[in-house]
């Protein structure tokens, strides 16, 4: 934050902060959550229904954080007290949740979301209410709300640079496979745009309804035109039906390039570590990443929830937006909606992932993209990682 | 698979006492709708009120086709997803026409070229789809609501009703329906937002939808609404039309001899059904703010259908409760013991169904009766 | 599209067919034979996969020596279990609401959610990884471009046995005379000295088991989680309806339609066009066929 002027200050709080915006925020003080001696904070996933598979993890991991920052004495000497709700995998459900959390809980902030279909149902009633939202899965861009911190890569933060290193590595000729819905035709449409740029070629492009689980036919059509890399975008559970069915068919990472955007050690250990094994995943951060704070905090997250538990990225994200935001409110001196989005502005952290910092103004993290291969543990080899990638939600295609 | 609920339909001596009985759970249902919850209840609360209300337009609906007409539909979220989505595209477009002024996100300004809502620029859709543009206009979209769901459900059950396609076959025709709205709505994304919906409404005729007065005023029309929706349905039933049709769901072949066509009376209450479902979809899209394909699958169809059980499938008024019960206990449930709810919904249909086969208006009818000494 | 991939595709049709099969069995059981429209089907499934699971954590803490077989034991004990949990369903909540199909729905949907519920609090809200064993891992190469996943032929075989064995236990056993009396005439085969009341559960136990078979076999194609029954339960329905709910024959040859289409559907379009291509041949083909396509010509009260 050594860059920091005044004049910065204004102009990002301006642009920020909504209708009535004021240069100076401390006029308008709202005492949002901040009781006696605790300071109440919401999260917002989904423990039931079908995206509770990907969701609850990640709510294990924000408590961690809650509860090592109550350990080390709370923020400015609260104690953070976590509101769970469920959004049960139901759009509409999570509008309610926010407007809950907000309205009756006065909350200071919230943690949670993992689809982009729950994001956009949440986001008018951040800014509405004014409320401040911790985002902590990869996504695929298109937004910036000045109510909501994206902790997680945006889709240009690793698909081109994950686009880039395989054209120069594995090859020009490409099959793309992905969910239906916005993020996965998004990351394919970023890919597809550095792919002609590079001069490569597409040999096809399919997309499944969510939680499919029948991928013969599509392993049948890339046998068929034999790509040198297969990018795959799907997610959640259609991945174990999509890497089982390929194992059986005899493409493996062995013979086969596949590089999955949308697979973490987490959904490994779903998908079983056999079958994705020698395939490759680009993400803001693995487990098996090599520094203090990783050990630290891939150590409390195992002797908290048992040594059988794996963390990725989402997880990660997850945990340092609880401090990303402590950090903020420590440095605003406040809870105040925009003084701590204010105070967020290049706001560095040192993260499992590494150092990272957030955008001076747009709300999301400057990020590494690492490449790496999966192994038989179910663990990931990185083999590349990209310098400190400016975050850009907008991209020029 | 004739259920074999039996009804009397209101005649001679005792619909006297029915007509007395019916008024008055009416009006007990609309003072507390109208005047209780709008006094007892703070903003955020009387908003999750409709939310559930809107829920109980396809309830209402559901006990017609359902408990009157013997069709039981596992599609009422397409007509819910049509009255929502319509809805939905009018307001998109008045705030992508007004996307500069209203907020700070100058970026979104930016981003979207003039007038185009938001997803479309951003799934390169340059011009707006022909079938969007008569959605700028307000009366056209209001026409829409009313006409186009009803319509569809006519000409498609009344297909479907001539060929005798019935029973579960037809609720399979139905959750087909709305399984394959959902997966188009989702495919179709630069056109229908895909699987995040429709979202991020700012006015509703230049009105701010989201001040304390807006919403109590919309809760005010939806409550107002649904007592129309249950009036209307209620005047159906008494009038001959209704006879028919009970004649209809227990001995559909007798009624054919005598010369109806069983068909198109069951394609008529599917359409008022299908009329239901859309203005309550209408009115969601606009508390809620937000079209969801998530309210136009098969979920949340069969759920519609649950509310109407739990209510009673017999009672138009006791479809509002349902709603408005299974809403309350999933909220409340779920505020209070996140991990658990969903046992205790599933539960709670699990008894309803084991202990109390026409719903809480049959139990109310039962305890009645007893009262009366056992008569009726 | 050469000879090779073309094989492969009729190859893929033979084995969703065989899936879909698998899938419905239990299910035409269930709902055709005792109009018992179970919502928790899917979950019955699932039920069967976790049983799979546990098989595999046994045997690979205890037997890590015939670790090979553990899948054969895992099908058998997913049978064992979701018949027994079947019986005790049947006994317990069903049996009131024979005279009220559409009722089975709704207490069924409520029971879906709490057993969906149970095994993400007890068992785990992710997917859990079931082992697929190694004699059944990668393909067969038949010839250069023809490799057929040793799996799918395994369930293909599982398919032929199961389906085999329900017919042969139907007509050819007492307890399958039984069982086709009380649903052909109730009362008559009750006053002939059958316990009905017992042949109903056992009915119900034995589509309950059938489902757990399916599941239990599905682990190797796809996940196993707290929703795998969800993915399951539409696919299962329309494949039970599309053959006329009242025929075993027809729901197999309805899964064999099915499959066919859903792997030309999915070879030349996009997969989310051929799904709900899929859906609106169906309704069109119960447009034609009311009743199904096997509709049989017992008139019913």
């Amino acid at each position: 934050m050594s860059n920091f002027n005044r004049r910065q200050f204004i102009k990002t709080s301006s642009a920020i902060a909504a209708a009535g915006a004021v240069p100076f925020p401390m006029l308008n003080i709202r005492t949002a959550g901040a009781q006696a001696n605790t300071v109440k904070v919401g999260i917002l996933h989904s423990l039931t229904g079908t995206i509770a598979i990907a969701e609850k993890s990640v709510v294990d991991a924000e408590q961690l954080a809650i509860e090592e920052i109550n350990k080390a004495g709370g923020v400015m000497g609260q104690k953070i007290e976590a509101v769970v709700e469920d959004g049960a995998s139901d759009w509409p459900t999570f509008a309610e949740k926010a407007r809950k959390l907000i309205e009756k809980d006065k909350v200071a902030s919230v943690f949670g979301c993992y689809t982009s279909a729950s994001r956009k149902a949440v986001l008018p009633v951040f800014e509405k209410s004014k409320g401040l939202l911790y985002y902590p899965t990869y996504y695929e861009g298109l937004e910036q709300s000045p109510n909501i911190m994206y902790t997680a890569q945006e889709a240009s933060q690793s698909v081109i640079a994950a686009m880039e290193w395989l054209m120069k590595n594995k090859g020009k000729t490409f099959y793309m496979i992905g969910s239906d819905y916005i993020w996965p035709r998004t990351t394919i449409k970023i890919a597809k745009a550095v792919l002609a740029k590079g001069g490569g070629k597409l040999v096809g492009e399919d997309y499944y309804p969510l939680g499919h689980i029948e991928f013969s036919s599509v392993i049948n059509k890339i046998k068929g035109a034999k790509p040198d890399v297969i990018l795959n975008c799907v997610v959640g559970g259609s991945n174990v039906a999509f890497f089982k069915q390929l194992t059986a068919a005899g493409i493996t990472g062995k013979n086969q390039t596949l590089l999955s955007l949308a697979v973490s050690e987490e959904e490994v250990s779903g998908i079983g570590a056999d079958n994705t094994a020698d395939t490759l995943t680009c993400m803001g951060y693995f487990q098996s990443l090599k520094n203090g704070a990783n050990d630290k905090f891939v150590k409390a997250f195992k002797a908290k929830y048992g040594a059988g538990r794996v963390v990725g990225d989402t997880l990660e994200c997850g945990y340092i937006g609880v401090y990303l935001w402590k950090m903020a409110a420590e440095k605003a001196k406040s809870f105040d909606v925009e003084k701590v989005v204010a105070a967020s502005s290049n706001l560095e952290i040192d993260a499992p992932e590494g150092k990272v910092k957030f955008h001076a103004s747009n709300h999301h993290l400057w990020k590494h993209a690492r490449i790496g291969t999966f192994q038989a543990d179910g663990q990931v080899n990185m083999i590349y990682e990209s310098p400190l990638i400016e975050p850009n939600p907008f991209p020029k295609l | 698979m004739s259920e074999t609920v039996s009804v009397p339909v209101a005649s001679g001596a005792s619909s006297r006492r029915g007509n007395w009985w019916g008024v008055a759970s009416f009006g007990l249902l609309a003072a507390l709708m109208l005047v209780v919850f709008p006094l007892a209840m703070d903003v955020f609360r009387l908003g999750l009120a409709a939310k559930y209300l809107c829920l109980g337009f396809c309830a209402v609906g559901i006990v017609l086709i359902w408990g009157y007409g013997g069709i039981l539909s596992l599609g009422q979220g397409v007509f819910f997803g049509l009255g929502s989505y319509m809805m939905a595209m009018f307001l998109k477009l008045e705030a992508a026409a007004n996307a500069d002024s209203s907020s700070g996100t100058a970026l979104s300004a930016f981003f979207g070229q003039e007038g185009l809502p938001d997803f479309m620029s951003w799934n390169s859709v340059e011009k707006l789809p022909w079938w969007w543009e008569p959605f700028h206009h307000v009366w056209f979209t209001v026409a829409a609501i009313l006409v186009i769901p009803p319509l569809l459900a006519f000409v498609l059950s009344y297909a479907n009703f001539r060929k005798r396609v019935g029973g579960v076959y037809f609720s399979i025709v139905t959750l087909a329906l709305s399984a394959i709205m959902a997966i188009v709505i989702i495919g179709q994304q630069g056109y229908t937002g895909g699987v995040n919906g429709i979202t991020d409404f700012k006015t509703f005729l230049g009105h701010d939808l989201d001040n304390d007065r807006s919403k109590v005023t919309m809760y005010m029309i939806t409550a107002g609404l649904l007592l129309l929706c249950v009036a209307i349905g209620a005047f159906i039933l008494r009038s001959r039309l209704g006879r028919v049709l009970v004649a209809i769901r227990d001995r559909e072949d007798r009624v054919r001899f005598s010369g109806y066509d069983p068909a198109l009376f069951k394609a008529f209450i599917f359409a008022v059904a299908a009329l239901f479902s859309s203005i309550g979809g209408a009115m969601f899209t606009i508390q809620v703010g937000l079209a969801s394909p998530s309210l136009v699958g098969i979920v949340p169809s069969v759920e519609m259908v649950i509310y109407a059980a739990v209510g009673g499938r017999l009672s138009l008024v006791g479809a509002v409760y349902g709603a408005l019960i299974v809403g309350w206990a999933k909220t409340f449930f779920s505020e209070n013991f996140v991990e658990y709810w969903p046992y205790f919904i599933g539960l709670l249909f699990v008894v309803v169904v084991m202990f109390l086969p026409t719903g809480l208006a049959g139990l109310l009818d039962r305890l009645r009766g007893r009262a009366a000494g056992g008569g009726a | 599209m050469n000879f090779d991939l073309m094989a492969m595709q009729a190859f893929t049709g033979l084995s969703l067919f065989t899936i879909l099969t698998l899938m419905a069995l239990g299910l035409a059981i269930v709902f055709g034979l005792m109009g018992v429209i179970n919502m928790a089907h899917g979950e019955l499934m699932a039920m069967g996969a976790y049983t799979t699971y546990f098989t595999a954590m046994f045997f690979a803490k205890f037997l890590p020596g015939l670790f090979g077989i553990y899948f054969l034991v895992g099908i058998v004990l997913a049978f064992c279990v979701t018949f027994a949990f079947g019986w005790a369903l049947e006994r317990g909540l069903i049996r009131f609401l024979y005279k009220r199909p559409l009722d089975t729905m709704l207490a069924t949907w409520g029971l879906s959610l709490i057993l969906q519920q149970l095994f993400r609090q007890f068992i785990n809200a992710k997917e859990v990884e079931v082992p697929t064993v190694s004699w059944l891992q990668g393909a067969w190469a038949v010839t250069e471009g023809i490799a057929l996943p040793l799996s799918r032929i395994f369930i293909i075989a599982l398919a032929v046995v199961t389906a085999a064995t329900v017919y042969l236990f139907l007509y050819r056993t007492r307890w399958g005379l039984r069982i086709r009396a009380v649903t052909q005439n109730r009362p008559m085969a009750g006053a002939a000295g059958i316990n009905t009341e017992r042949v109903d559960a056992f009915t119900f136990a034995l589509g309950c088991g059938l489902a757990g078979i399916a599941g239990s076999s599905f682990t190797m194609l796809a996940s196993t989680g707290p929703t795998t029954g969800q993915a399951y339960i539409v696919d299962t329905f329309i494949v039970v309806v599309f053959g006329g709910v009242e025929s075993l024959l027809g729901t197999i040859a309805s899964a064999f339609m099915i499959g066919q289409m859903q792997s030309w559907f999915e070879y030349t379009m996009s997969g989310s066009m051929a799904r709900a291509s899929i859906l609106l041949l169906v309704i069109v083909v119960l447009y034609f066929r009311p009743n199904g396509l096997f509709a049989s010509k017992v008139r019913r009260a």
